[in-house]
């Protein structure tokens, strides 16, 4: 809502500048988003009346004007504007003026001839981006007056960004009753009388939806001035606010309905056929509207009808056949009350939103009707003339909203906002806001008036009076509160440390959208199903990502398209994914390597990341958790199939995936060197074991290695599973320190070199104890392995 | 005998100076007092001796014997000077290169920010709550008494899947999850991820909210000022002001915006907070009846407060960020700046 200040202060003028009238406001709940000027600054410019115009003896496109302003001996003053000619009235700037931008107007000569002043344009003035000649001013503009009391130009312009709860100001009126409460000032709201009727002829009107439209108003004009245009006090009034003038007719509606709040419309009486229908619109009907659009409804919309066809969608937009024109001498002119509920959505249906709708949907006051179409009228005669018919009502007050009283309580102000107000101060605070006061026992009972929508429970009372008292003025306290001792549970681990774990190892932490583009969706996880977007910001944002991996892909690109050569990142965040049926949302913790091990230094060999070294940062993350995680050779068709480990917990269900990216996705993608990524289910990991003592042995321990031979498929951790289900009780630690393949080993197999810690509680082991240990375990490994001692 | 004792002493004595080393020195030493040494050797010479005579050569011998050890034992000890201070030259590094391995990262300032305001407010007894960001419309509208067509849906710019299922919004219904689920009296936070459908300069589809809420019997406005007043300046660790305007949410009555002085130029007016000397920072109000009467806890009995920031703009004021999209580009050169 924009706001002239200078109309605002027309209805209530507080002793009060703008700045305080702008934080005034805003400590209220208006919140004022900007205050422009409506003028830049200037001064020293009259209304100035060209008396006569001569060709420049020396110059082709200048002519040397007389120009009367109002001083006893008209001024001679050189002009290039093309549409300068007697009797024209523009605005002149005299010697002394101040122009915009501080261009000060001194006496001059130009090619010869004496100029004192300087006619102006709308530009030079600061009033429009651009202008095409100088401004012309009406003809009854009073020469010498100075421009800016003229054009009232010493006005700014308020705009409010109001709250969906105070469509009551979403009017000058309403504001002003308002900035009245807040400086405890009398509001008087205008005072408006009826205009005296010339002719009895009416158009019948049936309202079929009473519900939706308990009021309906309607007056037929005729005979209106085709010729009338808009006064100047008006346009500028209108412009101000942030409305194009257009024809007098409409110009007056939207001024209605800036003044008091109440949308109008206007039809050409010429082309209804009566009677005007108030109804439910029919599957399938059109209606082509003021603005191009044509729409097809549905049996929702609500429709104001004619006997031939639907003439405009109730209290969002009138109709393109009915139109007023340049044409147009009689007018029906429609005021109505249609319900928030009747209109609510139905604007945003058809993709529109009018100054008509967003007031009908957050709710206009329903006794306003007869004021608004008496002060609509009004200016229209003023303005254009017309014969005024009588007005014709239809009014259901059983459908009016609920003005029922609400109960405020002394003790719920005390206890709530922590002040006491007498009994008076809660009579002038509610009643200034246009609300009944009843006083009882307890407290009040408050009956909010017609405009005031928001107004319903106790807690709404609580909120006006916080507002008005000024939410500066309630007195804080510090928090007493009943305080419990945290609980911290030793086996949860928390997120942060897992992220702690690896930013210490060098992964930066990454935010991405939870939204990713389709086809690198697709590329990444084909095997997922995704849930999709109605409504994505972009396409590239269109689908969830089941996988952080998408994100993580997206950002190292982004990376190395800006001269990054190293990027480790990680994410933690919720993966959706649907799975039969329903859409899971997972939280995971994700990371990516790619580029050298380390940042290029003096001190090591440059070397690329490589599968072990991601897996040591999986491992360690995997250490601080409860453990009975392992890995497993597995699949995923964005990862290496030799490369891929998925993580599994006891019950073998896969919480996680580690790998390096297929050597096709890293082309298609665009990488020039391996990407490894892995990516955990957060609720595998967030579980810590307790940590729980063993007693230590007195005794030393012995270090023996074996070489084992094996085929290529067996897995290290077949070999050392193998070992620890063997039972050995003075098996400590199990390490393998040595893959071999090549000269001297047979094709197929592999060499892995094994070192055992062996130790026992009651006695230093000898080596025949220690051989016949090995040659158990050499027979379990023979027999469920194949496996051979090297020799 | 070939040579006399002083003779084989001043031999001794040379070949100890010239040796260059502890291992030649050590040659040296088996040379002249090893079994076949050279005073080894003499002193062997003396069992062929009159006792007289022994008696006065095997006094010259050990005396010759303990002037070459104790040269022996002082060259020793000059030699493993030499030696280590030899090794301590040639081990001289340049401290000033830098160390070698894994340098750590850092985390994002979203984190950073959010881990934060984590900790103030679990330090007065605040428990931290999540929910699903995939959100019914129940949750993130209806039960925070925002129905169907009410004009405030449109400030939300909602992201749909069908009719009823959204990305949140906001982290309100994580409020109503709690609720559902427990009883007064709560003191619960609960950061996450919001969307809204509106991307510009100075708006992300995605981005992070605080939702701090506290329900008991007896709690006032007074309260919810004094909470946000203190939390504003434990976050930015400075005597900021803080004010409240009265503003409109469907979930809270009273409501009330809160802003606090510009962090820039301490409210003086800058470009930061367009002259204003304040910047909003977050909405705030007292729980709503229809929202406590949706989870079924008396709003006669009980009451409550509600407030939701914004973590980028938080961290934006906190780091003098200056520019929304770089949260979530991940370039490296920014992200690299938050420890």
């Amino acid at each position: 809502m924009q706001v002239s200040e200078a109309w605002l202060r027309e209805l209530i003028n507080p002793p009060i500048d703008t700045g305080q009238l702008v934080a005034q406001l805003t400590m209220a709940g208006l919140e004022v988003d900007a205050v422009q000027p409506v003028a830049a600054e200037f001064s020293g410019v009259v209304v100035g009346k060209v008396v006569s115009t001569e060709q420049h003896p020396n110059a082709d496109k200048l002519k040397v004007c007389r120009v009367d302003v109002g001083q006893p001996e008209p001024l001679q003053i050189v002009c290039g504007a093309g549409n300068v000619r007697p009797g024209l009235k523009i605005p002149a700037a005299l010697i002394g003026a101040v122009l915009p931008g501080d261009f000060k107007i001194k006496e001059s000569k130009l090619r010869g001839e004496l100029s004192f002043g300087m006619l102006c344009s709308e530009k030079e003035l600061g009033l429009a981006a651009s202008s095409d000649g100088l401004m012309e001013l009406p003809a009854d503009a009073p020469v010498g007056r100075d421009i800016r009391d003229y054009l009232l130009l010493n006005d700014n312009v308020i705009e409010l960004g109001l709250t969906p709860n105070r469509a009551d100001c979403l009017s000058i009126e309403g504001v002003a009753r308002e900035v009245a409460v807040l400086n405890r000032l009398a509001f008087q709201p205008l005072a408006i009388s009826e205009t005296p009727v010339d002719h009895q002829e009416a158009l019948d009107i049936q309202v079929e939806a009473p519900d939706a439209c308990p009021v309906y108003f309607g007056r037929l004009i005729k005979n209106i001035n085709q010729a009338a245009v808009t006064p100047l006090w008006m346009q500028e009034r209108l412009r101000r606010c942030g409305v194009r003038s257009l024809s007098p007719v409409v110009d007056v509606t939207n001024y209605v309905l800036l003044e008091l709040g109440q949308p109008l419309h206007a039809f050409d009486a010429a082309k209804l056929s009566a009677p005007i229908v108030v109804r439910s619109s029919r599957p399938g009907e059109k209606l082509s509207l003021l603005n191009d659009q044509i729409i097809e409804l549905d049996g929702e919309a609500l429709l104001i009808a004619d006997q031939q066809q639907a003439l405009a969608l109730a209290g969002v937009m009138g109709g393109d056949s009915s139109a007023v024109s340049a044409d147009t001498s009689d007018i029906f002119l429609e005021c109505a009350f249609f319900s928030p509920l009747g209109i609510a959505g139905k604007a945003r249906k058809f993709g529109l939103h009018t100054d008509s709708s967003h007031r009908f949907e957050r709710g206009v006051d329903f006794n306003l009707q007869r004021r608004a179409i008496e002060r609509a009228t009004q200016l229209i005669v003023e303005i254009a003339g017309g014969s005024v018919g009588p007005v014709n009502e239809v009014i259901s007050k059983s459908h009016f909203p609920a003005r029922s009283p609400v109960k405020l309580r002394r003790q719920r102000i005390e206890k709530i906002l922590g002040i006491t107000l007498s009994s008076d101060e809660i009579a002038c605070l509610f009643q200034g806001l246009g609300m009944h006061v009843a006083e009882h026992a307890e407290g009040w009972e408050i009956t909010p008036p017609g405009w005031r929508f928001d107004i319903a429970i106790e807690a709404d009372l609580l909120e006006e009076i916080g507002r008005i008292v000024g939410y500066d003025n309630l007195p804080g306290s510090s928090l007493l509160m009943r305080t419990e001792l945290g609980k911290a549970p030793e086996t949860r681990l928390s997120l942060d440390r897992l992220q702690d774990c690896l930013v210490d190892r060098g992964y930066q932490e990454a935010i991405t959208y939870s939204f990713v583009d389709e086809s690198l969706q697709t590329a990444v996880a084909p095997d997922d199903e995704f849930i999709r977007l109605q409504n994505p910001i972009s396409s590239e944002l269109a689908v969830m990502r089941t996988t952080l991996w998408c994100g993580l892909l997206g950002a190292a690109q982004y990376n190395i398209n800006r001269q990054q050569t190293r990027v480790r990142l990680f994410e933690s965040g919720l993966r959706f994914a649907r799975l039969n049926g329903e859409t899971r949302q997972q939280k995971m913790l994700a990371g990516l390597a790619m580029g050298g091990l380390y940042a290029e230094q003096w001190g090591e060999k440059s070397r690329n990341v490589d599968f072990f070294d991601v897996k040591a940062d999986v491992e360690a993350l995997l250490s601080l958790t409860a453990g009975g995680l392992r890995f497993k050779a597995g699949r995923h068709p964005a990862l290496h199939p030799g490369q891929t480990a998925e993580i599994v917990d006891a019950d073998s269900n896969v919480v996680g995936l580690l790998g390096m990216l297929h050597p096709t996705l890293e082309k298609q993608l665009s990488f020039d060197s391996p990407v490894f990524l892995f990516e955990i289910a957060q609720d595998a990991v967030l579980q810590r074991a307790l940590p729980k003592f063993s007693a230590l042995s007195k005794f030393p321990s012995v270090r023996r290695d074996m070489a084992l031979l094996v085929r290529q498929g067996i897995c290290a951790s077949d070999i050392v599973n193998c070992i620890n289900d063997s039972r050995e009780a003075t098996i400590r630690e199990v390490n393998v320190f040595d893959i071999y393949q090549g000269k001297g080993i047979e094709e197929g197999f592999k060499s892995v070199a094994l070192s055992l810690i062996l130790q026992d509680f009651t006695q230093t082991l000898t080596d025949s104890e220690i051989d016949a240990i090995f040659r158990r375990l050499l027979e379990k490994m023979a027999a469920e392995l194949n496996a051979k001692l090297r020799d | 005998m070939s040579a006399s004792i002083e003779e084989i002493l001043t031999q001794a004595l040379q070949a100890l100076a010239h040796a260059k080393d502890l291992a030649e020195l050590d040659l040296v030493r088996v040379n002249y007092l090893g079994k076949k040494g050279l005073f080894t050797q003499h002193m062997k010479e003396l069992g062929n001796m009159d006792p007289e005579q022994r008696k006065s050569v095997g006094q010259v011998i050990n005396t010759a014997k303990n002037s070459f050890q104790d040269a022996l034992d002082n060259r020793k000890l000059t030699l493993e000077s030499e030696q280590l201070q030899a090794r301590l030259n040639s081990e001289c590094v340049d401290v000033t290169l830098p160390g070698r391995g894994q340098a750590i990262a850092g985390l994002h300032p979203v984190t950073i920010t959010m881990r934060r305001i984590a900790k103030i407010f679990a330090d007065a007894g605040f428990s931290i709550a999540e929910g699903p960001e995939i959100e019914d419309d129940y949750h993130n509208f209806g039960a925070l008494n925002i129905p169907a067509h009410h004009p405030a849906r449109a400030m939300h710019d909602t992201f749909y899947f069908d009719a009823h299922t959204v990305l949140r919004t906001h982290t309100s219904p994580v409020q109503i999850r709690v609720m559902e689920s427990s009883q007064p009296p709560l003191k619960v936070i609960a950061p996450g991820r919001v969307y809204r459908c509106d991307s510009d300069m100075t708006h992300s589809p995605m981005f992070h909210q605080v939702e701090g809420f506290l329900v008991d019997t007896d709690v006032s406005f007074g309260d919810l000022k004094g909470v946000i007043f203190e939390f504003l300046r434990a976050f930015f660790e400075k005597d900021v002001q803080v004010r409240f305007r009265p503003s409109y949410f469907p979930f809270t009555e009273p409501s009330a915006e809160f802003d606090v002085s510009c962090v820039m130029c301490d409210g003086q007016g800058c470009r930061v907070c367009k002259q204003t000397g304040w910047l909003e920072v977050g909405g705030c109000g007292m729980i709503h009846p229809e929202v406590f009467n949706s989870v079924g806890i008396d709003p006669e009995r009980y009451s409550g407060f509600a407030f939701g920031t914004g973590v980028e703009r938080l961290a934006m004021m906190k780091y003098g960020i200056n520019d929304l999209r770089m949260f979530f580009e991940n370039d490296l050169k920014f992200l690299q700046q938050f420890r």
